[in-house]
């Protein structure tokens, strides 16, 4: 696959705060990329970076093979959809999905209200941007909204609304800030897939910052994850799960929290600290590890316990909803395949392969 | 015996608004209808009978060469006073607002030099203007003299001293309108214009046009509706500089009002000026919040 965009090198700083410290992520064509951090992490800086709206103090931004530094985000024809939404609250929808084509086929002339319409040319110009518009309303269901204001939709409309006004302009590239942040759960799952089937569609490729890991998980085919203004890891979700660089990767990706365990927490491989997903962790009969039961949450299709290990660790197992609980205070045993241990350094946090 | 709970927040409802409601009647309410009443007597100040006149004090004013102008130049006055105030106002709001950006303390600077007028008592700003308006000695004049312009009498030509009298007016209401623009400008949502330069609508002037602009308009109406009720009211540069004259020719509603109930104690001619600049200033209110409101807030 061809690489539509690279930030290569790339440090912000903003006075003497570094903000991104030597970033290089590749994107390539029709991909779905999740930039995934916590919140000052640096992926807002880097998405701004990356569409022209903020510029890196060092390092470069190449788009389809070339430095494009010196372009505005409109010269680089990519398409943003921002977290508040950003519609023109005095324009109808129709008129906010259509800014972008008005702005770039008409002059600014034609624009105006009365001395635009009697030029000749600018009823036909309208009437193309008017079919691209109807065609982008009706991908997203909006045919029946386009003559509302804003004001008027709901979190769910406006967020297609904005979507629209990417869509619209054919761009190279779609950059997406935390477009689902605002809405409220059940309807960010509905648009998570909307969002994806938007992505197959258009076969563009789509960058999108969040800091929710399940967005990330669901949606990417490349995360990069980052924190304190670094790359922590990039790579499928998958091989982030499976393979973590370090501890704060590891305890960043995945729906349950990672236990760690210190030596002498019950698993004991060297000086190491052992990551072990809760979902690799169950109680059974043979297991090795030995932890007191604290609380047990029932969700139907499974049961999450808490426990304490030997030297008071906090550890977390998840059980078959069918797990007959045992009171609160009883030791349980726990078992897991060994190939599910993580191996951290316990100093550096990075990740240790286990000699096989 | 304890009341009810409806009652008991009804009696808190009664405690909170009350007070301010009773004032609004005793100073406002009351006295507007006082003087309507006495817009249609012949009453004079202090004496102790009226007679009923019907609308001969309207039609006085409105028939009178003298009460007809004081109508049309208060008019005039607010019609060059709204644009240009308002114009300015948004333009150095908006030149400094960009300023704040690249040379902050020099932007706080101007900012409060622009706000000084509005500040500083425009009586004794009066008494400025009209050293630097002097005909022979004022700077303006001495000014334009030296470039072999011509030097007109601002104050004392009959043509000229309206139009004086509103620069002023224009030069006194910039710095407030400024800093109405200014906590504006500070509300539009950044995001907005990214989203504008993404969209192509980058440049400077696209930039106001699809995002300045239409954010403003809640304030740019308020601020119309601000300075126009400020301009009806114009008083002090007329009284301190020109008294209304040369014949007549800066009189206005205002100024008009205060000679016939002041100097010449006609109270109820006085109260029928007060009547008609009350119905300019409603009507004015209610085109701006019924008509331009709902434009402007985007429902």
């Amino acid at each position: 696959m061809a690489t539509i965009l690279e930030l290569r090198n790339v440090t912000r700083s903003f006075d003497s705060k570094v903000v991104l410290d030597d970033v290089s992520i590749t994107i390539e064509q029709g991909s779905f990329t999740a930039l995934l951090g916590a919140s000052g992490c640096g992926k807002s800086t880097s998405l701004r970076i990356m569409a022209g709206l903020d510029r890196p103090t060092s390092g470069e931004v190449l788009l389809g093979g070339s430095d494009v530094s010196e372009q505005t985000a409109y010269e680089r024809n990519v398409a943003m959809v921002f977290q508040s939404y950003a519609l023109y609250p005095h324009l109808t929808v129709a008129q906010n999905i259509a800014l972008p084509l008005t702005m770039r086929h008409l002059t600014p002339v034609r624009r105006l209200p009365l001395v635009g319409a009697v030029m000749p040319g600018t009823g036909k110009a309208r009437q193309t941007i008017m079919d691209k518009v109807h065609e982008a309303a009706e991908m997203l269901g909006l045919d029946q909204l386009l003559n509302s204001k804003p004001g008027q939709l709901s979190g769910g409309q406006k967020q297609r609304v904005a979507l629209g006004r990417a869509l619209v302009r054919d761009p190279s590239l779609f950059l997406l800030d935390e477009p689902l942040s605002n809405l409220d759960a059940r309807l960010r799952v509905r648009m998570r897939s909307e969002i994806s089937a938007l992505h197959r569609k258009t076969g563009k490729a789509f960058v999108y910052v969040t800091h929710d890991q399940t967005e990330a998980m669901a949606m990417a085919d490349q995360i990069v994850v980052m924190i304190g203004g670094k790359v922590a890891q990039s790579g499928p979700p998958r091989e982030l799960y499976e393979h973590p660089a370090n501890r704060a990767v590891a305890a960043f990706v995945g729906h349950n929290a990672i236990n760690f365990l210190e030596p002498g927490d019950g698993i004991d491989m060297g000086e190491s600290v052992v990551g072990l997903r809760p979902e690799d962790l169950a109680p059974s009969e043979s297991g090795a590890l030995l932890a007191r039961l604290e609380s047990a949450e029932y969700l139907g299709s499974e049961i999450v316990l808490s426990l304490r290990g030997a030297k008071g660790a906090e550890i977390r197992a998840i059980a078959p909803g069918d797990f007959a609980v045992p009171a609160t205070g009883s030791e349980i045993r726990l078992g897991y395949a060994p190939e599910k241990l993580h191996l951290f350094d316990a100093d550096t946090g990075f990740r240790r392969e286990r000699a096989a | 015996m304890r009341l009810s709970r409806s009652k008991r927040e009804g009696l808190t409802d009664l405690w909170l608004a009350g007070p301010a409601t009773l004032a609004l009647l005793a100073f406002i309410f009351i006295p507007v209808a006082i003087v309507a009443v006495l817009s249609f007597t012949n009453y004079q100040f202090g004496a102790l009978t009226f007679d009923w006149t019907g609308f001969d004090n309207y039609i006085a004013l409105f028939s009178s060469s003298v009460g007809r102008r004081a109508v049309t130049n208060t008019l005039i006055y607010v019609a060059i006073v709204i644009p240009f105030s308002v114009g300015f106002g948004l333009l150095v709001a908006v030149g400094l607002y960009q300023m704040t950006q690249w040379a902050p303390r020099w932007s706080n600077v101007f900012k409060t030099i622009y706000f000084l007028p509005v500040a500083a008592t425009l009586v004794a700003m009066s008494v400025a203007w009209q050293m630097v308006l002097h005909p022979s000695l004022g700077i303006v004049n001495q000014a334009l003299f030296s470039a072999g312009l011509p030097t007109p009498s601002w104050l004392s030509d009959r043509s000229l001293v309206l139009y004086t009298l509103a620069m002023i007016g224009v030069w006194q209401s910039i710095g407030y309108n400024m800093v109405l623009f200014l906590a504006g400008l500070a509300a539009i949502p950044a995001e907005l214009y990214d989203a504008a330069e993404v969209d192509g609508a980058g440049g400077s002037w696209s930039r106001f046009w699809t995002v300045t602009w239409p954010m403003l308009g809640p304030t740019t109406l308020f601020v119309m509706v601000v300075t126009a009720t400020n301009a009806f009211r114009v008083f002090e540069t007329v009284a301190t500089m020109t008294k209304g004259g040369p014949a007549f020719a800066s009189d206005t509603l205002v100024y008009a009002l205060y000679r016939e109930g002041f100097v010449y104690f006609k109270a109820g001619y006085a109260s029928a000026i007060t009547m008609v600049f009350f119905a300019f200033l409603l009507v004015l209110a209610v085109i701006q919040f019924r008509v331009v409101a709902r434009r402007v807030h985007y429902r």
